[in-house]
């Protein structure tokens, strides 16, 4: 039976869970927008980024550290991957840029489980926001409520970057024509590098900020991957408010549904991006695309 | 130990007899020549007798290295690996279970081959279906989700090709799934339930309220269904809510909110891998543990060193195996399995790797009697459902489903200060004769199928 208090912690709930993966599809996106390349490493960045944090921890013990490391690590390795591989394949088909992303998404989740091993390891949240918290309709732990802001802080950190900033700026005029900014004299190759740079640190940080929540494993990563693609399918490939718009309303879905049926809450998720791809097959807010 | 024995002595008379009926045997005979001269008898079978012309057989296992279950299913491999090799070297405990296992299996080495199966039904078939082809495996095993069980039952009636499950907790694998070719040493949702539900009656009493946490296949919906019957029938408790979540699922937060309203006392979770720990450690920081009581029906190896003994200590499972039962007097195959395992592998092993290393000695057991790897002599061999060793005691298995009798053990979780290392995790409290655990061996619709 749905109580009032079950309808409210669960539309709570799929906030926090939304947050979560509109941070996550964002790196996606924003490199999708930029690239042009569907990234399919990016599940196992988010997992590089939490096993990177997670040694930071053992390391040092402190969660901020892990983030800035989980993050930073990120960064550069995206810069790296984006010279050495990455910026090769932008010509090639589609299917080519699939391959090599896969490929590499696979070689990072064995690199992993060959040091760490299959086991879950656990990344504990930090004692300030740790326990639960007592909101009146429910029991919530504490760490998840305190990454509903933490998510909404880095949300607009990266909103800040692409919309405000003179870099935000050229990676949208590349986005919308890519010819013309390179004609103006701009160096776009650095952009880009910089772009899937930001996108697998956004990757990365969401990897250490949610593994207080689920611990990490090294496969972890492919769940998540499906459900980013879902989440930028719904909100528009390439749109940056898009995966933010898509991931509340994913996490409404699995949340709500569940209410009625978990077993029903990921089949829902998919009726949902079918209804979109339907009825507006660019996404809710998606643009007219590059080609 | 049962009275047909282990003693050499007693199979010696069995191979007289045999022989003398004229009946599969062949045993005085060198392996090369008893070969050729079944082959002239029987048509070929499956890979038989191509597998098994050479000097060496191979067996095919498809166990996850990857995904939820895939701790679970590297160490299930160990148990395996370990086998094989007691079972080449002709290992004092592997004679104790297969008492006629000397060099190999009736003379040839045996290899086993393994492949990630990433406990997916579709991925286990392939790889099995190329362990066939290439190199003529003699018997298939591994599972580690009985979803992934339950197709290799299929696969193995079909191709004619033998298989033993690996861990499976569903039902169905001996039941409306069991076939001619598959054989289950382990145990499974009924008799967990069946041992584990009075033990819960007596501590917790009667009229209580449960939650469920259900993988959504084959393994969780039996278990969840088998034990919740026994409680609801035998003392009245309810289940208020079964949450029911995809095997892979990271986080469990909208089924544990449902859970939180639903007013129940005690946790069930039949969870099982990585979801399981997920699971249990969401829950504890949701505040549903400790405020309800955690069950496990289905003991999952690993779980306990994931999610720490603060929030195991007190739980009960029901189990396959614990490896302090080889400090017990009355099991001494187990001492001898634990040490040995350790040894090789540096840990002590958890029940998947017990019941891949049992289920070979098993199957090697009865290739050796029967003589042959024809798969009908073999099954027919399996089928007499002779009292044998394991390292629990003596089980059978039943001919009508392939389902070996044993015991189920109840652990209850320990609390860190009493823990004497840091695998020392449960103390086992009982281990129920499986005789009175099991369902009727047509309850569950078995209909095993053809031997040809």
């Amino acid at each position: 039976m749905i109580t009032w208090g079950t309808f409210v912690s669960q539309l709570f709930n799929g906030l926090a869970l939304g947050a979560l993966l509109a941070l996550i599809s964002s790196g996606l996106t924003i490199i999708y927008g930029a690239l042009g390349v569907l990234n399919l490493a990016h599940g196992a960045m988010f997992m590089l980024g939490g096993y990177a944090g997670y040694v930071a921890y053992a390391h040092t013990g402190s969660f901020v550290a892990a983030v800035v490391a989980g993050s930073v690590f990120m960064l550069v390795l995206g810069v790296v991957l984006e010279r050495l591989v990455i910026r090769h394949f932008y010509k090639r088909s589609p299917e080519d840029q699939l391959l090599v992303t896969f490929g590499l998404g696979i070689v990072f989740v064995e690199v992993v489980r060959h040091f760490f091993g299959s086991l879950t390891r656990t990344l504990p949240s930090p004692g300030l926001v740790s326990g639960i918290t007592n909101l009146g309709f429910m029991y919530y732990p504490t760490y998840r409520l305190a990454l509903v802001g933490i998510v909404a802080l880095a949300l607009l950190a990266l909103f800040l970057l692409l919309y405000k900033t003179r870099l935000g700026m050229t990676v949208r005029a590349g986005i919308e024509d890519p010819i013309m900014v390179d004609s103006l004299g701009i160096d776009i190759g650095r952009v880009l590098m910089l772009v899937f740079g930001i996108g697998a640190m956004a990757a990365g940080f969401a990897g250490v900020v949610n593994a207080p929540v689920v611990s990490i494993a090294p496969d972890m990563g492919e769940a998540i991957l499906v459900q980013t693609f879902v989440v930028v399918v719904i909100g528009g490939v390439g749109s940056f408010p898009g995966a933010i718009l898509g991931g509340l309303i994913a996490g409404e879905i699995v949340s709500l549904t569940s209410m009625f049926d978990p077993a029903y809450s990921q089949i829902m998720l998919f009726a949902a991006m079918t209804l979109v791809l339907v009825l507006r097959p660019r996404g809710l807010l998606g643009v007219k695309g590059r080609e | 130990m049962s009275k047909t024995g282990n003693t050499p002595r007693g199979v010696d008379r069995r191979d007289f007899i045999r022989i003398g009926l004229g009946a599969a045997g062949g045993l005085a005979l060198p392996a090369g020549l008893a070969g050729p001269a079944r082959a002239a008898v029987h048509p070929p079978i499956g890979t038989w007798p191509a597998g098994s012309s050479g000097g060496t057989v191979y067996a095919g296992a498809a166990v996850p290295l990857t995904g939820s279950y895939a701790e679970q299913g590297a160490d299930e491999l160990k148990g395996m690996q370990l086998a094989v090799e007691h079972i080449n070297e002709g290992h004092p405990l592997m004679k104790v279970l297969s008492p006629r296992t000397n060099n190999g299996v009736l003379g040839k080495k045996l290899v086993l081959l393994y492949a990630d199966s990433g406990a997916k039904p579709n991925e286990a078939v392939q790889a099995e279906q190329r362990f066939i082809s290439e190199n003529k495996v003699v018997v298939m095993t591994g599972s580690t989700s009985s979803a992934v069980a339950v197709a290799m039952n299929k696969l193995a009636q079909r191709e004619k090709v033998l298989y033993f499950a690996g861990i499976s907790g569903s039902n169905d694998t001996t039941g409306k799934d069991c076939v001619r070719y598959g054989f289950r040493q382990n145990f499974f949702g009924h008799p967990a339930a069946a041992a584990l539900g009075p033990v819960m009656v007596k501590q917790f009493g009667k009229n209580r309220k449960a939650a469920f946490m259900t993988p959504d296949y084959t393994y969780g919906h039996t278990v969840t269904k088998s034990v919740n019957d026994y409680l609801s029938q035998n003392a009245g408790w309810q289940m208020v809510t079964n949450q029911v979540s995809p095997l892979g699922t990271q986080d469990f937060s909208q089924y544990l909110i449902n859970i939180a309203n639903s007013g129940a006392e005690f946790l069930i979770n039949v969870n099982w891998g990585r979801d399981a720990v997920l699971s249990t450690q969401q829950a504890h920081r949701f505040g549903i543990l400790p405020k309800m009581t955690l069950v496990i029906p289905y003991q999952i190896p690993f779980l306990a060193p994931q999610v720490g003994a603060d929030i195991m200590q007190g739980v009960y499972a029901a189990t396959d195996f614990w490896w302090t039962m080889g400090e017990m007097p009355q099991y001494p195959n187990a001492k001898m399995f634990v040490d040995a395992f350790q040894k090789k592998y540096g840990y002590r092993p958890e029940w998947g790797a017990e019941n891949g290393y049992v289920s070979f000695a098993h199957w090697a057991r009865m290739v050796e009697q029967a003589g042959s790897f024809y798969p009908p002599d073999v099954i027919r061999t399996w089928e007499k459902g002779e009292t044998i060793p394991s390292l629990v005691g003596p089980v059978h298995y039943r001919p009508q489903d392939h389902q070996c009798v044993r015991p189920v053990v109840i652990v209850r979780g320990k609390k860190p200060a009493d823990m004497r290392n840091k695998e020392d995790f449960w103390d086992v409290l009982e281990v129920v004769p499986g005789e009175g655990l099991m369902q009727a061996p047509d309850a569950f619709g078995c209909q095993p199928g053809d031997y040809t």
